[in-house]
């Protein structure tokens, strides 16, 4: 049998691989309870799956063997077989109810993942604004009063609200041992909730391809104890200079920046584009929005001194 | 524009690449003037109607672009090899993952898959040509022209660098200057008018052009993959159209549906984009179904198990496919409610794709397997297709997939349903009914040699791409650290992206060795298992394809004449009546590929007349009375002669 062979040994190395890598893979490797969500769904998925792929393997190996063609059945001549009602009700049954189990799965998981993780509802939790610029990304603390550039402290077991938005293109907010990623648009602001329950250092990018400069749009997720964070927070409000709109300004205009800290936020000149600054305004009136490309001005206009009419109902973070 | 904006410059790679397309465009002008083609090319293809060399022409078409995808791919595995490689900047790699994914979906899969059924379906279902011959060489012409548009880019102008999914805003005017996504939209919307065409005329000749005695539910299985995926095209392709003209609005009249001032909405774009794109998954995906359905049929030696329910999966899922697109951006924050629902109907496509998989184990039992290379590549499908879906129904669940998306896992996904699906079935379609066409098969050692390459290869490419999204790469990245470790896995991927070229050097090196070498059989039935009616007439096939209509009185009509001993061919031969051949499909594809040149640099008084004379063509299309002409019945029995043989 010419074909079993290499099979079969594909199928045993992604096993293999499957359970020998599955500690060090970053998704598979959580380290809080979203995350966790969604890693064992990952494997409860993968198991159900390869028993698909076991039932599929076997069936296919045992046709291949026992009805291929050799000298010794040089006369055989197939039967005619129209099908079998049986047969195919079962194999169209068995796949229904194995999406209906999934499907259970992923309604439950998602809600999870979407909402507050479970025991931590009570908790006020921390609102950080995530705004992503050509290439970089902008964690606003309104609580604090600070702001930074590539790298955002949390603090463990507190629920973090994160806020997402986008001056240019959509880009997706994605710490994978935290949880899973969410996209940043221009004219809305999505909520991603996570928790950190082990201190450490966590590996944080943009996923959603935007422009020559993506691949660096890395940040790192510093998950410190409650006193530490504190601290860094006090030290940040001591020692970092105030954000001004020019300062801002400069930064949205610079391609690719290192880490930077400051002790205000843009919010307070360039609001989010939620609530009374959120949405699409139809044909409002700034004129300067028209015909011009080419910088980053656009955004902004789009932000501020806007002609709300109804439509800040558009918000989409407010349907889930 | 200056000249120096006008080519793309400052890349050797690039230079390179204008000396040899200028060096082998005078090697072709210079070769077909020196050996006296060009009456023969112009008399016998470019003006050609018959469904049969269009197929050629196609498929011709996909193997140029397969090269050109193949090579960006290879760059793009090339750069990735190791950390922090300087081989392509962001720009150019950017550009190249750009081109590489609408090169390989609508440039080389589609219209392999087009050239596979011009060339089998009025074959298979007993008519002389397509409904409406002329209108199939607009189509191909109108893809040729779009595809030859796309590609120019290259060279003149620069290349689309937005991905080929093209979001806004990054690919507005705003995000992206150039001219790049300027060919994007225009290429696409000319080789789309084609596409569109083709399946009208694909759903009137399937249904209005069978041979007498054949029901719906005789038809061999291809056919029916193919009006199932017409009817697809003809739904889903005018969303693509409209959304690519508001994308042409946008960048070139100063609309503002997708940018992000004035109203516009980005993600509309991506709703639209999927909304077609989705079911263009299924348009590519559903005709090999149809492939793989006949080659398993014939080399078991066994009818197909479960006909109805094969029927029955394909019409669900053409019909799922349409309900699913959301799935492709559960993570742009539109709640847990509409992601619920979209994870079900998309888990829901894997029922019908089971039932499929099972109906081809189930029709290998009790057959008498045989491992020719067209079953070779039909028998590797089953098990690493099945992968690539069981990775889909993950992907399908939300919550999962926001772990997922965006990540190689998904880019490993869908190679393991494109490749092992689509690519597979065309190099499978294309072994098997290549005798059909020229009269000879390709050479079956260095088949084998190919497969064995190709699907070995495959697999070390693209396993490791699972492995690597779990562990946190991002597609699309140019470059990553070498503290990120995804180096070691990403050099065992480039390494297979070399052994799978290989597979492709080899089964183009068959191609050239066959036409040189291989015995010529000139028999009906090379496989000797032939089960439907393009088997029952000669190879190559004659023009006409069949000098009396063949009568059907049930299913693999072909198989059980021979079986049965029943004529299929009765009567007498009478005058057959054919269409006549034009210049103008060609004409009007040459006026569109610079209407479409001039409109993406925006040239506006070269866009007019280009667009006058279009109108002008279309006209004196209006006014002609071409009635076709009718082949005599002495000059019938001279071509039947001259296949030898018995009389068809």
């Amino acid at each position: 049998m010419k074909k079993r062979g290499p099979l079969l040994l594909l199928f045993i190395s992604l096993i293999m691989l499957l359970s020998g890598c599955s500690s060090k893979l970053l998704v598979l490797d959580p380290k809080g309870p979203v995350a966790k969500t969604q890693s064992s769904t990952i494997i409860f998925s993968m198991i159900i799956m390869a028993v698909v792929l076991l039932v599929v393997y076997v069936l296919y190996i045992y046709m291949l063997t026992k009805y291929r063609a050799t000298k010794a059945n040089e006369g055989y001549e197939p039967p005619h077989i129209e099908g079998s009602k049986w047969l195919e009700l079962i194999w169209t049954i068995i796949p229904i109810i194995i999406v209906v189990i999934l499907s259970v799965v992923t309604v439950r998981s998602t809600n999870a993942v979407e909402n507050v993780p479970v025991g931590y509802e009570d908790q006020k939790p921390l609102v950080i604004y995530a705004s992503s610029s050509d290439w970089k990304w902008h964690f606003s603390y309104p609580e604090e009063g600070i702001e930074t550039v590539n790298y955002v402290n949390i603090p463990t077991n507190r629920p973090i609200e994160f806020r997402l938005y986008a001056f240019g293109p959509i880009t997706s907010f994605w710490v994978p041992q935290l949880g899973g990623q969410k996209y940043a648009m221009s004219d809305m602001v999505n909520k991603l909730n996570l928790v950190a329950e082990h201190e450490g250092s966590f590996y944080g990018r943009n996923s959603n391809f935007s422009g020559k400069g993506f691949a660096h749009m890395e940040f790192e997720v510093l998950a410190q104890s409650p006193a530490d964070y504190t601290k860094w927070v006090d030290d940040v409000k001591k020692t970092a200079s105030k954000l001004t709109p020019e300062e801002f300004d400069k930064l949205l205009a610079t391609p690719v920046v290192g880490r930077k800290t400051y002790s205000s936020t843009h919010l307070e000149f360039r609001p989010a584009p939620e609530g009374a600054n959120g949405g699409h305004h139809h044909g409002g009136g700034d004129a300067d929005a028209k015909n011009n490309t080419g910088s980053m001005d656009h955004s902004n206009m789009d932000m501020d001194g806007m002609n709300m009419d109804d439509m800040g109902s558009m918000d989409h973070s407010q349907h889930e | 524009m200056k000249l120096d904006e006008f080519f793309v410059t400052g890349e050797p790679m690039i230079y390179a690449a204008m000396v040899s397309i200028v060096v082998a465009s005078l090697a072709i002008l210079i070769g077909l003037t020196y050996f006296k083609k060009w009456g023969y090319l112009w008399r016998e293809w470019l003006t050609t109607v018959d469904h049969k060399r269009i197929g050629v022409m196609y498929i011709i078409a996909a193997l140029l672009m397969l090269f050109r995808g193949g090579v960006d791919a290879l760059l793009m595995r090339a750069q990735l090899a190791v950390p922090e490689n300087g081989l392509l900047d962001a720009q150019h790699y950017n550009e190249i993952f750009t081109t590489h994914g609408v090169v390989m979906i609508l440039f080389m899969a589609m219209p392999f898959i087009i050239g596979l059924m011009n060339v089998v379906v009025p074959l298979q279902i007993g008519a002389r040509d397509v409904a409406f011959p002329r209108l199939n060489a607009v189509s191909f012409w109108l893809f040729f022209a779009g595809a030859m548009l796309f590609n120019i880019s290259f060279v003149i102008g620069g290349s689309p660098d937005a991905g080929w999914t093209a979001y806004f805003p990054l690919a507005s005017l705003e995000f992206s200057p150039t001219v790049g996504n300027n060919f994007y939209s225009i290429s696409l919307q000319i080789a789309g008018i084609g596409t569109l065409l083709t399946g009208v005329n694909f759903i009137v000749t399937i249904l209005k052009m069978r041979a007498p005695g054949m029901k719906l539910m005789q038809m061999p299985m291809f056919t029916w993959s193919i009006l199932i995926t017409s009817v697809i095209i003809v739904f889903a392709f005018p969303v693509l159209t409209v959304a690519l003209a508001l994308m042409m609005f946008d960048r070139m009249f100063g609309g503002q549906f997708f940018t992000m001032a004035n109203g516009g909405m980005d993600m509309l774009w991506a709703n639209l984009f999927w909304v077609w794109g989705h079911p263009e998954v299924y348009i590519v995906i559903l005709p090999a179904f149809g492939i793989y359905s006949e080659i398993i049929a014939t080399f078991s030696k066994k009818n197909l198990y479960g006909y109805k329910s094969m029927v029955a999966s394909m019409v669900v899922i053409s019909l799922l496919s349409f309900v699913v697109w959301a799935h492709h951006f559960y993570t742009m924050g539109h709640g847990s409610m509409v992601n619920s629902v979209f994870s079900i109907t998309t888990m829901a496509i894997a029922v019908p794709t089971g039932v499929k998989i099972f109906n081809w184990l189930f029709t290998l039992q009790k057959g008498r397997i045989s491992f020719t290379t067209p079953m070779l590549y039909t028998l590797a499908f089953i098990p690493i297709f099945t992968i690539g879906g069981v990775t889909g129904v993950m992907l399908a669940m939300a919550s999962a997939d926001y772990q997922y998306h965006n990540t190689m896992f998904l880019v490993a996904h869908f190679h393991y349903v494109l490749i092992p699906g689509t690519v597979f079935a065309v190099i499978a379609g294309f072994h098997y009914w290549f005798p059909k066409v020229f009269g000879f098969r390709l050479n079956e050692r260095l088949g084998k040699l190919a497969f064995w390459l190709i699907t070995i290869f495959f697999n070390v490419t693209f396993l490791p791409l699972f492995f690597l999204g779990l562990n946190g790469m991002s597609r699309r990245m140019y470059t990553y650290s070498e503290g990120s470790g995804f180096g070691p896995l990403n050099m065992v991927a480039s390494i297979g992206a070399v052994g799978l070229a290989l597979g492709f050097v080899v089964l183009c090196y068959n191609i050239y060795w066959s036409f040189r070498y291989a015995p010529r059989e000139n028999v009906n039935d090379p496989w000797g298992g032939g089960r439907t009616l393009e088997w029952a007439t000669h190879s190559p096939v004659p023009e006409y394809n069949f000098a009396r209509t063949p009568n059907v009185k049930g299913m693999d009509a072909y198989w059980h004449s021979k079986k049965e001993n029943q004529p299929l061919f009765e009567g007498k031969i009478e005058p057959i009546h054919m269409p006549n051949n034009s210049g103008q499909p060609f004409i009007l594809g040459v006026i569109f590929f610079f209407l479409g040149f001039f409109l993406v640099f925006s040239w506006w008084i070269p866009s007019i007349i280009a667009g006058i004379a279009v109108i002008i063509m279309l006209a004196a299309r209006t006014f002609e009375r071409d009635h076709g002409r009718h082949i005599p019945v002495k000059e019938i029995m001279e071509i039947e002669e001259k296949h030898g043989g018995e009389l068809v």
